[in-house]
């Protein structure tokens, strides 16, 4: 028994064992369910899982009018709505050959940039929040947001899911008093984004936590057809606004934010600087907005000639494109959304293997998901 | 706190002075943990541009009450396939040596239940007791998140205690005394002035031993949710919060009796010196927590080792070679000093050390 005992060599198994994140955890922006393989705090693997939040939108928008379809994509990235209002609108224009009054389109873009930097905000504070700042940085950011949303209100009465995009132009003019307050906003909100920055850019544990962690690649970026902010924090300069202009963006100047490394640091640059773009565009845009027309003469019923298109735009998170393809008839035959979230997302799992539960949850705040777009 | 009409013996008999005092202390602390959450939810909000709570009461001073009340009337889950023992006496572990802090704490001048002449040494090896109880809740719980936040705390409790013990005797050579009345008693300069460097030590290290930013890995809520204590409901999770909030104020005690001068100040009452004292740290540890993001554990140990470690040593060899070398010179004299020694230290220190890699190859 003795001798046993002492050439007996202890034997530690140790096991890789599962932890699910989500599909209900505060850090995964919805429902979204990532199934991790650890082994102790460092990430052998992850399997995503979605579809919990799953509402069939694009078989819904097969049974209705094109019209009908418009308070739908609302609800797919419901922290920018107006973008994807506009994403479908020019979709439809170009399968129906409806043409757009001037102003109009300028509306489109001060909506477009308002809700990017509106989508901006929410991600850059919940990325710092995910970081583990406890709530500060969000909650600025939503003050800020708050008077985004407030103008919002004022064009179209609503503060989530605006509907104010129609096939052709919008649904009404803008209010007497938004220009003033846009006016205000624009003048305000540098200084903001001035006081975020003083506050965390270059902390000391923000860096430690930020800097080179969760890598993507430039060729993986490529390769795996990410989009946005995503894709230009790994120093790819692509922008749908600049690389395939549509409606009138080729008319304004401004810059597309880069970065070098491809970390979550970058991405969160990336982000800040292209709040910054925004309001430089907006500035331009308010100087130019002609007076005329917001929608031009289109018919209740739209029938556009069978065929097919693809509309797409930079939206906050990404490239979000719409396919349509037309029969003839008053409903679209085939309703598709290309919905970047859901494509940057699918890095995720090479961004995150070898690094730690803690930064599991950066990287992937980092990405900035919403789950509306990803599962749809 | 004027009981001068009584006599200096009172109430005489020993079983008697000891429960009684006991009591007064337990109700004090209580009371103060209750008041400093409250001062918490409010600073917070404050800094975050919300109000925070501010229906219960004049200015939502009976918040902590209205919350205690309840919790108390919350139902006590379990996990079925939990360790139910283990579960159930961790809150346990990890209050009461929060509570035994308190024995040897001066609130002022002679207030204090037990004159330790080792009062530091037991501190510093009561309050790792409340480790066994963090790790009793996450083990006991039979979940995997509160094991992960468990895992954590234990796993980092061994690279912190170090620099704050190694700190804290820099105190013990300047004082001569383990005793808490005696080291207050020696501060005619408060330490702070001349253990600038101990000082930041220490109050790093007791950032991560009470869980708070940015060393909140046991619980991090934007990861492990809530961490060891994701299972615990009603009183028992009433406990391990009161547990966290009692241990703050512990430290805050702790850094103003070794650091700050303990009750000693001029004009007003020394309770009250006391008491504006723990809650300028306090306020402090809450500042730091609305601002700071929160490290990860590689670099907490690697902080702890590689930067609070090598400090604390060097700190601890200026210190000693100042008393023994120059044993006459006025302390004042190394006031300027070790303010000097203590910046340089730790710019050139932070010039080797890197926070920022961690990526294992799987």
């Amino acid at each position: 028994m003795a001798t046993t005992a002492k050439t007996k060599e202890i034997v530690v198994n140790t096991e890789p064992f599962v932890v699910n994140f989500g599909p209900l955890h505060p850090s995964t922006h919805g429902v979204f369910r990532m199934k991790i393989t650890l082994d102790g705090e460092v990430i052998v693997d992850m399997e995503p899982v979605f579809g919990y939040l799953h509402r069939g939108i694009e078989k819904l928008g097969e049974e209705r009018t094109y019209t009908q379809v418009i308070p739908l994509t609302d609800r797919l990235d419901y922290l920018a709505s107006m973008s994807n209002n506009l994403a479908y609108c020019l979709a439809v224009e170009k399968l129906a050959g409806i043409a757009v009054p001037e102003r109009a389109e300028y509306l489109r873009v001060i909506m477009a940039e308002l809700q990017r930097i509106a989508s901006h905000l929410i991600a850059v504070g919940s990325f710092l929040t995910d970081c583990g700042a406890f709530l500060t940085p969000v909650v600025y950011m939503i003050r800020e947001r708050e008077r985004i949303l407030d103008l919002f209100d004022m064009v179209c009465g609503q503060r989530l899911t605006y509907n104010y995009m129609r096939v052709g132009g919008v649904s009404q003019d803008i209010p007497q008093e938004f220009m003033p307050a846009l006016a205000k906003f624009l003048k305000e909100m540098p200084g903001w984004i001035d006081e975020y920055e003083r506050l965390l850019k270059e902390n000391e544990i923000l860096l430690a936590r930020s800097k080179g962690v969760g890598i993507l690649p430039r060729d993986l970026a490529i390769n795996i057809a990410a989009s946005g902010p995503v894709l230009r924090g790994s120093g790819v300069k692509w922008d749908i606004r600049k690389a395939d202009p549509y409606s009138i963006y080729d008319r304004f100047e401004f810059d597309i934010p880069v970065g070098t490394a491809g970390d979550c640091y970058d991405r969160y640059r990336v982000r800040v600087e292209e709040m910054r773009q925004s309001l430089r565009i907006l500035r331009q845009a308010i100087k130019d907005l002609p007076r005329g027309e917001v929608r031009s003469e289109v018919p209740h019923l739209i029938r556009p000639p069978a065929g097919e298109a693809y509309g797409h735009i930079e939206a906050p998170k990404g490239d979000l494109g719409f396919y349509l393809v037309s029969d003839g008839s008053i409903a679209p035959y085939r309703f598709h959304v290309r919905a970047p979230t859901l494509i940057n997302l699918t890095a995720l799992a090479d961004m995150i293997r070898g690094w730690k539960i803690a930064d599991t949850i950066i990287i992937f705040g980092s990405i900035d998901i919403c789950m509306g777009e990803v599962d749809r | 706190m004027a009981m001068t009409w009584l006599p200096p013996d009172w109430p005489g008999n020993f079983w008697a002075h000891w429960a009684i005092f006991a009591v007064i202390i337990l109700v004090f602390v209580l009371l103060m943990v209750l008041m400093f959450i409250w001062f918490e939810r409010r600073a917070l909000a404050i800094m975050q541009a919300r109000l925070g709570p501010n229906r219960a009461g004049p200015f939502g001073l009976f918040q902590p009450a209205a919350d205690a009340l309840k919790i108390m009337l919350k139902e006590d889950i379990v996990p079925a396939k939990g360790d139910k023992l283990v579960h159930w006496l961790a809150p346990v572990v990890a209050f009461v040596p929060v509570l035994l802090i308190f024995a040897v704490v001066p609130f002022r001048g002679g207030a204090i239940l037990a004159d330790l002449n080792i009062g530091i040494l037991y501190i510093l090896a009561i309050s790792s007791v409340t480790t066994v109880g963090i790790f009793m809740a996450g083990w006991g719980s039979n979940n995997k998140y509160s094991t992960l936040g468990a895992m954590r705390q234990v796993a980092s409790v061994v690279s912190y205690e170090m620099p704050v013990v190694l700190s804290v005797v820099g105190v013990i050579l300047l004082a001569g005394s383990l005793s808490m009345q005696q080291i207050v008693a020696a501060q005619d300069i408060p330490f702070i002035l001349l253990q600038p460097l101990g000082f930041l030590l220490f109050f790093i290290g007791a950032l991560a031993e009470i869980n708070r930013t940015p060393f909140d890995l046991t619980e991090a809520d934007s990861e492990l949710v809530a961490g060891f204590n994701i299972e615990y409901s009603g009183m028992k999770f009433g406990l391990l919060f009161l547990a966290e909030y009692g241990e703050a104020l512990a430290i805050s005690a702790i850094v103003t009796t070794l650091f700050l001068g303990g009750w000693r100040g001029p004009i007003l009452p020394d309770w009250l010196w006391f008491l504006v004292k723990v809650g300028l740290v306090f306020f402090v540890i809450v500042w730091i927590r609305t601002t700071i993001p929160r490290v990860r554990i590689d670099q907490l140990m690697a902080l702890a080792w590689k930067f609070l470690f090598p400090l604390a040593l060097l700190n601890l060899l200026i210190t000693a070679a100042e008393i023994l070398v120059w044993p006459a010179v006025s302390l004042w004299v190394f006031v300027p000093v070790n303010i000097a020694i203590a910046i340089v230290l730790i710019v050139l220190w932070s010039k080797f050390f890197k926070l920022g890699w961690g990526k294992v190859e799987v």
